[in-house]
């Protein structure tokens, strides 16, 4: 079972749903695709860790080969390339390593060669199979780094629990398109249940079945749960704002392995959502 | 027009919320809200007219002709963004995942493709003694860089206000680059969290970068006293302004929920906010000297 | 000598524009003939690399200087590539500008912005 935690709002608690389910289940992979800001490894703490870095291409040329013809130019829509006295140029950070280029090239005088624009971490939290994709900092787009994390999941994985970024941008979709099943963890504000109706929109787009989880509950806003109910949307669970659950979760700790009352409700969330998926 | 960009690196920290506090106690004619992704100051702002509103094209994205296409598979293997499928004998673009770029259209052998222009998201602008531009993007749209710089432009071209704050978004990547170019300074408001910390690093470093002056509070700060004062620590160690700190406040949400800002509503939240403004604006002035 | 200035619009009352990639117009003063030409500015609705694209543009119209308020780093790395000089404007006028220029008045930019990123 493949599950993404979302959130369209950031800050409503989805790292620390996403690392609970995968600290409660016997064996879980847990993926983090926020990879401009990830922050699940500071609560599962993986050892025996690893990195590979993840690069895109970017083209090189062959001043031997070039004619200076500028078809490269010309076709690169993201103008990321440039003919100065004669020679191309490109700059790196605007490139989308689309391969356009070496193939207008009539001279076959441009080869891709790797940028590194991020890593990805893999090692292990007790029951946990931990992966963090991280973006270098600078770098415009997270969506190669993000493939890279996914590519790491473990093929006889029982639970994947997928840690995606805030927001309905592309890295959000990407990383949620993954899945089989969308838990969006909302928080019962009014800047919250806006929120909320984007993510929920991008869920309904990648035709993902989801459920809610309202999260830091701390008022009498009842607006998600109406909108939940207008729209079938199942409300996996309620959990209350806390400030023990706030102080455990400010010092990067898995609230399950300290708490009871938390470890018994995030054991009961994933049976119910394993109902679910399977119904 | 000196201007002032509100930042946090993590999400849901408070930038929204100190930027409609701030709005309210300085009576900002001008201000803008650069999260195009997931716009949300307009919900405590307050305007009772009808905003004006812009589509905003983004890239060209390719379009196959059906009827021409003959199933061949030659684009679907050349999009680099898995953005063409073969789905009953055809190629179509997912208009989601499709970057512009046009290879497709390069290499197919029966010139099925067109790329054609994408309204990728609307603009916004409000309008009453005050001006707030906003916007909007499309989901799973990226170019959000060029459409944060257009709401700054708008903005700046609709008021001649001397003061302008930007509510900004979460992350280091694109939109946040964008937001904070031309800026005079960057205020993060900062969690105190490990993870808020870990993230505060990345944007103070992203903003180092960048070359443009920074400032830290920490919202919520009695969730964890101890990281709050590794936070202060970590502004003495790297001569980084801290301008104060803001309880953990249930008034907060109380006043958003009814749709304004903080600033009307007597609580330690607000008096704490009215002393970070203060500084901060002392830190604007300071720079402008 | 061929001098270019990003302007607001495309006639002689028009002022020098805050910036360069996405800059309406572009002036294009010959100093030896004194004509004044316009031309638009196509790198101002690119959705990435405009200052880039801008930069190619007046590299291929053989300009010797620009005359901006201010320019970023990809832009600036095309220009000096070309051997194209980037100088800070005095003000808002464009005879001004000119004046200064002409007069050794006006200062080269040695600080510049990093890049906007279009890119998604």
């Amino acid at each position: 079972m493949k599950l993404a935690i979302l959130s369209g709002k950031g800050g409503t608690g989805k790292t620390f749903v996403a690392v609970n389910l995968a600290a409660v289940a016997d064996k879980a992979v847990y993926i983090d695709c926020d990879v401009e800001e990830p922050n699940g490894r500071l609560f599962l703490k993986p050892t025996d860790t690893k990195e590979t870095v993840v690069t895109t291409l970017i083209p090189q040329f062959d001043g031997t080969k070039c004619t200076a013809c500028r078809k490269c130019v010309d076709f690169c829509r993201f103008n990321a390339l440039v003919l100065v006295k004669d020679k191309p140029m490109v700059f790196t950070e605007i490139c989308h390593s689309c391969g356009g280029c070496p193939l207008v090239c009539p001279e076959g005088a441009i080869t891709e060669i790797e940028k590194p624009v991020g890593v990805v971490e893999t090692g292990q939290s007790a029951n946990v199979h931990v992966v963090t994709g991280c973006m270098n900092l600078g770098e415009a787009s997270g969506i190669p780094v993000i493939n890279a994390a996914l590519s790491q999941d473990l093929k006889d994985s029982e639970l994947t629990v997928i840690d995606c970024p805030p927001g309905t941008a592309c890295s959000a979709m990407e990383s949620a398109d993954y899945a089989d099943y969308c838990v969006i963890v909302v928080e019962p504000t009014a800047f919250g249940l806006h929120n909320f109706k984007m993510v929920y929109e991008l869920v309904t787009v990648l035709n993902k079945p989801c459920g809610v989880i309202i999260n830091k509950a701390d008022g009498e806003y009842h607006e998600v749960e109406k909108f939940c109910d207008e729209h079938n949307i199942p409300i996996l669970c309620r959990i209350p704002y806390s400030s023990k659950l706030a102080s455990l979760g400010a010092g990067a700790q898995v609230a399950s392995l300290y708490d009871e009352k938390t470890a018994k409700l995030f054991h009961d969330l994933l049976t119910d959502i394993k109902k679910e998926v399977h119904s | 027009m000196r201007k002032l960009l509100i930042l946090s690196g993590k999400g849901g920290t408070g930038k929204t919320t100190v930027a409609a506090a701030f709005i309210d106690f300085l009576s900002v004619g001008a201000f803008a809200d650069c999260d195009v992704d997931a716009p949300n100051l307009h919900i405590v702002t307050e305007f009772t007219d009808k905003p004006e509103q812009k589509d905003y094209y983004g890239s060209q994205k390719a379009q196959i002709n059906q009827e021409k296409c003959v199933g061949c598979g030659i684009c679907e293997d050349a999009c680099r963004f898995n953005a063409i499928k073969l789905i009953n004998g055809k190629a179509q673009v997912d208009e989601y995942a499709c970057e512009g770029c046009s290879v497709c259209q390069f290499v197919c052998p029966h010139d099925s493709v067109m790329m054609v222009d994408d309204v990728a998201g609307k603009q916004i602008l409000y309008r009453d003694e005050r001006v707030f531009s906003t916007a909007k993007l499309k989901m799973g749209r990226g170019n959000s860089g060029k459409l944060v710089t257009e709401v700054k432009n708008t903005l700046f071209k609709s008021s001649d206000a001397e003061f302008a704050i930007l509510d900004g978004s979460p992350g280091i990547g694109c939109p946040v680059i964008a937001s904070v170019t031309g800026v005079d300074l960057v205020l993060i408001v900062a969690e105190p969290s490990v993870s808020g910390m870990h993230d505060m690093e990345r944007i103070l470093k992203t903003a180092d970068i960048l070359g443009v002056k920074t400032a830290v509070c920490v919202n919520k700060y009695d969730v964890s006293p101890q990281t709050t004062e590794k936070i202060n620590q970590y502004c003495l160690d790297n001569n980084i302004p801290f301008v104060g700190k803001v309880p953990y406040d249930i008034q907060a949400s109380k006043a958003i929920n009814a749709g304004h800002s903080l600033a009307s509503v007597d609580c330690p939240a607000r008096e704490a906010l009215k002393t970070i403004c203060t500084n901060t604006l002392k830190l604007m002035e300071e720079k402008q000297s | 000598m061929k001098i270019v200035i990003p302007v607001n619009e495309n006639s002689n009352e028009t002022t020098v524009c805050a910036s360069f990639g996405r800059a309406p117009y572009f002036l294009i003063y010959d100093t030896k003939n004194q004509t004044e030409e316009y031309v638009k500015n196509l790198a101002a609705d690119a959705q990435g690399g405009a200052g880039i694209k801008a930069a190619q543009f007046i590299v291929d119209s053989g300009a010797d200087a620009l005359l901006t308020v201010r320019c970023g780093q990809n832009a600036a790395d095309v220009l000096n590539a070309a051997g194209v000089k980037i100088y800070k404007t005095s003000s808002d006028k464009v005879d001004e500008n000119l004046k200064d220029f002409a007069e050794g008045k006006l200062e080269a930019i040695t600080q510049f912005h990093a890049g906007f990123h279009g890119r998604q």
